[in-house]
């Protein structure tokens, strides 16, 4: 153990999730969509680490968890940047891009009042009109909104 | 037999739009029917709309039906908490069609996932108002005996106008030119100019309402222009007689053009244009009960061409 305790910490991984390529921006939505603030588990996560493509990045990892596909496409409403590793036995066994659908069921706010999912008991749908930004359409009022401003649920 | 419910104009085809107009133009020949003979239609007016409401229950009387519903949320179970959903599936048991019109936006969707019933939107909030889009087609296509290759002006509220918003995704088939003419605060939105760009659509902004964009019209849309848009009221002041229509602006006007409004009018139309060969809002408004026909009837998979 003579390597220092910091670099360790944060690269040393013996099985569970590291979410690399995250803008800077974005870090702490994609921690909220995870739902990191309520777990037990070891968590590192890093911000403003430079990087070629992002100028600032930002990087999760999460000690013995693998997320479900699902849950990790949700951060591609954020960071459609993001990539994803899973980690077994210190090795990468899995490496992937997140991947947004092209519809969302109850994952983002409306931000229009006066749209009827505000107002009934119901889950929100948006689709996907533009993956790249990404754009957001309301199924219900047309309501465009950006990933960057959406409201995670 | 296919029920189709209609909630927004841009889920209609180009060839969906012309059946529509074709329906309307029988009923227009021959009004009065028995084409719904037994049938029951709801009309659940959420917030009160006179004139949209009569059109459609006058639509449904002619054509033999029988109507029940209400004309405010105040005199429905809205009022005691009950969801839309619930009042949704209750007069699902009861109606063949629901004309529902809803102060919520997306509203009438959400009433398309909850029952099999067809529903008709007869307006959800600011959002759409296909019914409404139908009859200024039939308008348009009635005065100038084609729907290709018009010069449309638009004046007024571009901002907030969802007939302006609508009547432009419907024409969008027809190889429409748009002037736009507005002040700058009550200009087309963005997604409505980048949706003319894709599809190659010519348009014009204009903030002065010209005797140049005037005479190139075939059909001038008028529309209010509402105190509440504006966030700066000396804003509103200023350009509210802007885009006010008057006779003596008609004069080098093609003979053919006509003038259309949503209604109810304020003093965006000075009513002096009544008396011109031009105007045609008020006629405007009789061809609803057509088009009314033609959707409800559609709605409920009856043809009338083959009843």
């Amino acid at each position: 153990m003579n390597t220092s305790k910091n670099k360790l910490a944060v690269a040393a991984l013996a099985a569970g999730t590291v979410i690399d390529h995250i803008p800077s921006k974005a870090l702490f939505r994609a921690v909220h969509i995870l739902g990191i603030e309520n777990m037990d588990n070891a968590v590192t996560i890093g911000n403003n680490l430079q990087s070629t493509d992002l100028g600032a990045k930002g990087i999760i990892k999460v000690e013995g968890v693998e997320f479900d596909r699902e849950t990790l496409n949700r951060i591609a409403i954020v960071a459609p940047s993001a990539t994803v590793n899973i980690i077994r036995d210190y090795a990468v066994a899995d490496k992937h891009p997140v991947e947004l659908p092209s519809t969302l069921i109850g994952t983002v706010r409306c931000p229009n009042p006066k749209c009827i999912t505000n107002n009934e008991p119901m889950k929100t749908r948006f689709d996907v009109t533009e993956p790249e930004t990404p754009q957001l359409c309301c199924h219900y009022c047309h309501t465009f909104v950006s990933g960057d401003k959406a409201e995670i649920i | 037999m296919k029920t189709q419910s209609l909630v927004a104009i841009d889920d209609l085809s180009r060839q969906q739009i012309l059946d529509l107009l074709e329906r309307a133009r029988y009923f227009e020949e021959n009004p009065n029917s028995k084409l719904l003979d037994g049938r029951v239609v709801a009309t659940l007016f959420f917030e009160p709309s006179t004139r949209t409401r009569l059109s459609f229950e006058t639509a449904v009387n002619r054509l033999g039906g029988r109507v029940i519903g209400f004309s405010d949320a105040a005199t429905s179970s809205t009022s005691k908490g009950e969801t839309l959903k619930d009042t949704i599936k209750m007069v699902s048991n009861y109606a063949d069609l629901i004309v529902m019109r809803h102060f919520l936006e997306g509203a009438a969707r959400y009433a398309t996932e909850v029952t099999d019933t067809p529903i008709v939107n007869a307006g959800d909030g600011a959002n759409q108002h296909p019914s409404q889009t139908m009859l200024d087609l039939y308008s348009i296509l009635k005065t100038q005996g084609t729907l290709e290759n018009l010069t449309i002006t638009m004046v007024g509220d571009l901002k907030y106008g969802r007939t302006v918003h609508s009547l432009l995704q419907a024409l969008r088939f027809f190889n429409p030119t748009f002037n736009f003419v507005s002040c700058s605060e009550l200009r087309m939105p963005e997604q409505y100019r980048q949706l003319c760009d894709e599809l190659g659509i010519k348009y014009t902004e204009h903030t002065e309402f010209s005797p140049e964009v005037i005479n190139e019209s075939d059909i001038i849309y008028m529309t209010r222009v509402q105190r509440e848009r504006f966030s700066d009221i000396m804003e509103y002041e200023r350009v509210k007689d802007l885009y006010s229509l008057r006779a003596d602006m008609l004069v080098d006007a093609k003979p053919t053009v006509r003038i259309l409004h949503p209604l109810p009018r304020v003093n965006e139309i000075n009513i002096d244009v009544d008396d011109t060969p031009q105007a045609y809002y008020f006629e405007q408004a009789r061809n609803g009960v057509f088009a009314r026909q033609a959707i409800i009837t559609n709605a409920l998979g009856i043809d009338p061409l083959k009843a």
